[in-house]
């Protein structure tokens, strides 16, 4: 392929020279207002974006993101702005999406392998502090209650309260109370408006009430000084938490049940000396921990293996069976004296026209157990239990599998069969070769050369089925014994989506673990077997 | 196709012999016995649902008796749910599907324009790349697509969780790859010629693209258009952990919610939803079936 682009010899590269400056001179002249204009307008568009991206970064104080940012913006302006550099002009848009969606979330999918990110350790170590506190906050029985107003501005509410000495200040959720001199005040002297910002009339906040009540205010930037929060949405009260941080020893002290509790960096959670631990903890590093976890845990182990292997077998059987379907209908409907064949064609084709996910969903109404088509009509009423009993569940999810993926087959093998010469048939007719010996010896090795590459393609997809397992039998039977949430049909894929998103206890850290060994399998089988096609296309 | 058929009577004329059913039969009317045999296997299932959407306030078990009864009232009824807002599912799948496949047809074209025309230091490298890169679905990047949303949803609410533009934006993460594969062997059987005529004759490099290439090209087009469509609208895994909001929501999402709440109760009403569902499809499909097949066979024949 390179080849072609290099020249040989010294005639080519004079005439390269001068076909680059010909195309040069050309592009030169060619560029019109319209795209300058067009190109301009654009980049205007990226660039206020990214300007606004970087504002809002620099006020939460991500400089990481930020620099990202940044350098992707000046990137992008520098390759367009700059003259040459063409290839880069067309690939740029493509690869940044590819960078963001495909390159870094998988890097990112590693990364959180590593950790013990889920339910109750999502965020960060300053966060799951001031969210035990906030939780654990009692209004202080003798408190002074606070004139208030709540402010709006873009979505977010402000407490604007004035304090018992007549002291005005604002704040909300995330910037503690500060001082205000410039308020608008009643003639009680209470603080209602404050410029920039809209004040909330009774009706919204009655239409607000949940959010309003659910506000907490911190009065100052130590969270043991404790919150502001109101009942009515017209006076706050000061809320105190019976949990103290102690940044020093770094530790939480219950000041009404006397026990401390003290920052364990492994577990990522407060831990007394009798183990009880605090929940929401904090996101850390744990090394191989999910991995161990997957490997030596006995009742994730069992479910794991369980379900590799049933991966494993799905994806060959269903490969296997729509293949071999396919291939036998190419064949049949591959004579030339048939009538009627685009007929047949059209009405084949039509399960791969049909939305997958509905498929599966039809297909699970009709084989349901008590009601379904399948079992009141075809087999007048009997309660086989297609999608509950463990192996006629394998054996519906084969067969609606094999009905999804025949007309692929069908389509690809039909037009590798067409494309292997007449003349070879007839020579070996010739030879006195018999039907099957030709087609077993000739017409198959030629037909697996050119259709291997699609059907591992199709392996990978079948490995990855996710919508046929889910929504046929949602995994099920369920496997009661295991440790996470699997039944007997699940695969990896949907075992990994359970894991992380069904459920009250979500486990990104072991989820992501499971997609890594996922990729390992697929990436392993895929170049064993391209390996295996070379060999085969060494035979032709 | 038709051209190369010589018609069957033509035959029997030249081998003179006389027609007898046994012989008819063994060596073509088997293949019509099978033909009929799997069309009614292939066909079924899309002539149940149809039956069961046109049954009157149906269940799973009155869809049994196959078009006894006639009526559309449940595709009125499937618009009239106060919880499951069908007409936005539908919209939204229809906007996040065309967005999606015309941007992935357009950013797949440049890079395939690319690599097909010019020649460049890493070019070798990136299509490998491309192809190393797509062995990893994004599927199996689900959490992080997740967090990363829920990352991006503090700094701009506008593209990170419970956002179609999120969404369609995660999409268009895997718009090279494959198809960057498909459309350049496509490209490739552009005569380079043709270019350089019309380089000769003034024409800059975008407008060749815009309005020679890209119309020469338009089969391998549609196909990536339309697999990418079908694609999107069969998607469910991302969408359904991206879109909250159940006005947000996809067929694919809100369907399946659908299906696990009220399923053989309410048979007829999902069976309407579907029967919608598919026809877009289902149409452009038919529509561009020809292309489809040459397109998935353009790969595996040489």
């Amino acid at each position: 392929m390179t080849r072609s682009g290099t020249p040989r010899n010294a005639a080519q590269v004079k005439k390269a020279a001068q076909s680059r400056r010909a195309g040069r001179i050309a592009d030169a002249a060619s560029v019109g207002v319209k795209v300058l204009l067009t190109k301009i307008l654009l980049l205007g568009i990226v660039d206020a974006i990214s300007v606004y991206a970087l504002f809002v970064l620099a006020l939460t104080q991500d400089w990481l993101v930020f620099t990202a940012v940044l350098l992707v913006a000046l990137l992008v302006n520098v390759i367009y702005f700059r003259r040459g550099g063409l290839p880069a002009k067309y690939l740029t848009p493509g690869l940044i999406f590819l960078a963001v969606f495909q390159i870094f979330v998988i890097g990112y999918t590693g990364y959180i392998a590593f950790t013990n990110y889920g339910t109750g350790h999502n965020s960060t170590k300053d966060d799951a502090i001031s969210s035990l506190i906030v939780s654990s906050q009692q209004r202080v029985p003798d408190s002074p209650s606070y004139a208030l107003t709540i402010l709006e501005r873009l979505g977010t509410y402000s407490f604007l309260v004035t304090d018992p000495a007549g002291r005005v200040s604002v704040g909300d959720e995330i910037t503690p109370l500060s001082r205000v001199t410039d308020a608008e005040t009643d003639a009680s002297g209470q603080a209602i408006a404050l410029p920039g910002f809209t004040s909330l009339g009774f009706s919204d906040i009655v239409a607000n009430q949940e959010r309003i009540a659910a506000l907490s205010v911190p009065l100052s930037n130590d969270p043991n000084d404790g919150t502001l929060r109101t009942p009515d949405g017209s006076s706050a009260y000061l809320y105190l938490s019976d949990l103290v941080y102690d940044e020093a020893a770094d530790t939480l002290s219950d000041t009404t049940q006397n026990v401390v509790y003290t920052a364990n960096g492994t577990t990522g959670s407060f831990v007394a000396d009798d183990g009880t631990e605090l929940l929401p903890g904090w996101k850390v590093e744990v090394g191989f921990d999910n991995f161990t976890k997957a490997f030596t845990t006995d009742s994730i182990r069992g479910p794991l293996i369980s379900v590799t292997v049933w991966t494993f077998v799905f994806a060959f059987l269903s490969v296997g069976t729509a293949f071999a379907l396919g291939l036998f209908l190419a064949i049949v409907f591959n004579d030339l004296r048939m009538r009627g064949r685009n007929v047949y064609r059209v009405i084949l084709i039509l399960p791969y026209a049909f939305p997958g996910f509905l498929s599966a969903l039809v297909w699970a109404g009709m084989l349901n157990p008590q009601f379904g088509f399948v079992n009141q009509v075809l087999f007048g009423g009997a309660e086989i239990p297609w999608l509950t009993n463990e192996w006629l569940a394998k054996f519906s999810i084969i067969l609606v599998n094999l009905w999804l993926t025949f007309p692929y087959m069908f389509l690809v093998t039909t037009g590798a069969l067409q494309s292997i010469p007449e003349e070879l048939q007839e020579a070996a007719t010739v030879d006195g070769a018999k039907p099957w010996a030709i087609f077993r010896l000739i017409k198959l090795p030629l037909l697996l050369v050119s259709v291997a590459p699609l059907l591992i393609a199709s392996f990978a997809f079948a490995f990855n089925n996710f919508n046929l397992v889910y929504m046929l039998t949602n995994g099920g039977p369920r496997d009661v014994t295991a440790g996470v949430n699997v039944g007997a049909t699940d695969i990896l894929i949907t075992m990994v989506y359970k894991v992380a998103f069904d459920g009250a206890n979500r486990d990104y850290g072991l989820a992501s673990a499971f997609s890594i060994v996922i990729f390992v399998l697929v990436a392993a089988v895929s170049i064993i077997s391209f390996r295996q096609t070379k060999a085969l296309e060494e035979l032709n | 196709m038709t051209v190369l058929s010589p018609p069957t009577g033509t035959r029997h004329i030249l081998t003179k012999r006389p027609f007898t059913f046994r012989r008819w039969f063994r060596q073509t009317g088997w293949r019509h016995l099978v033909g009929v045999i799997m069309c009614v296997f292939a066909a079924f299932p899309l002539l149940y649902v149809l039956s069961a959407s046109l049954h009157p306030g149906g269940t799973l078990i009155t869809a049994n008796g196959l078009f006894s009864e006639i009526d559309l009232g449940s595709y009125v009824t499937l618009f009239n749910l106060p919880q499951q807002p069908y007409a936005d599912w539908y919209a939204n799948t229809l906007t996040i599907g065309v967005v999606t496949s015309v941007c992935t047809v357009f950013l797949g074209a440049l890079a395939a324009y690319s690599f097909s025309r010019m020649r460049f230091r890493g070019r070798r490298t990136g299509l490998l790349m491309l192809l190393l890169v797509q062995m990893f679905p994004q599927l199996l990047a689900v959490v992080a697509i997740f967090l990363l949303l829920n990352g991006i949803s503090d700094v701009f609410p506008l593209i990170g969780l419970d956002s179609q533009i999120g969404l369609i934006m995660v999409y268009l993460g895997g718009a090279l790859g494959v198809n960057t594969y498909l459309m350049y062997g496509f490209f490739n059987t552009i005569p380079a010629s043709i270019d350089e005529a019309a380089k000769i004759d003034g024409a800059g490099h975008a407008r060749i693209f815009f309005t020679i290439i890209l119309r020469l090209v338009a089969p391998i087009l549609a196909v990536v258009g339309l697999l990418s469509f079908v694609g999107t609208t069969n998607e469910f895994v991302i969408a359904s952990v991206v879109l909250i909001s159940p006005e947000k929501q996809t067929l694919a999402v809100g369907l399946y919610q659908f299906v696990s709440q009220e399923f053989s109760s309410n048979y007829s009403v999902f069976a309407a939803g579907a029967v919608l569902a598919a026809l877009p499809v289902m149409a452009l499909f038919l529509w561009l079936q020809k292309y489809i097949v040459g397109g998935l066979t353009a790969g595996s024949v040489k």
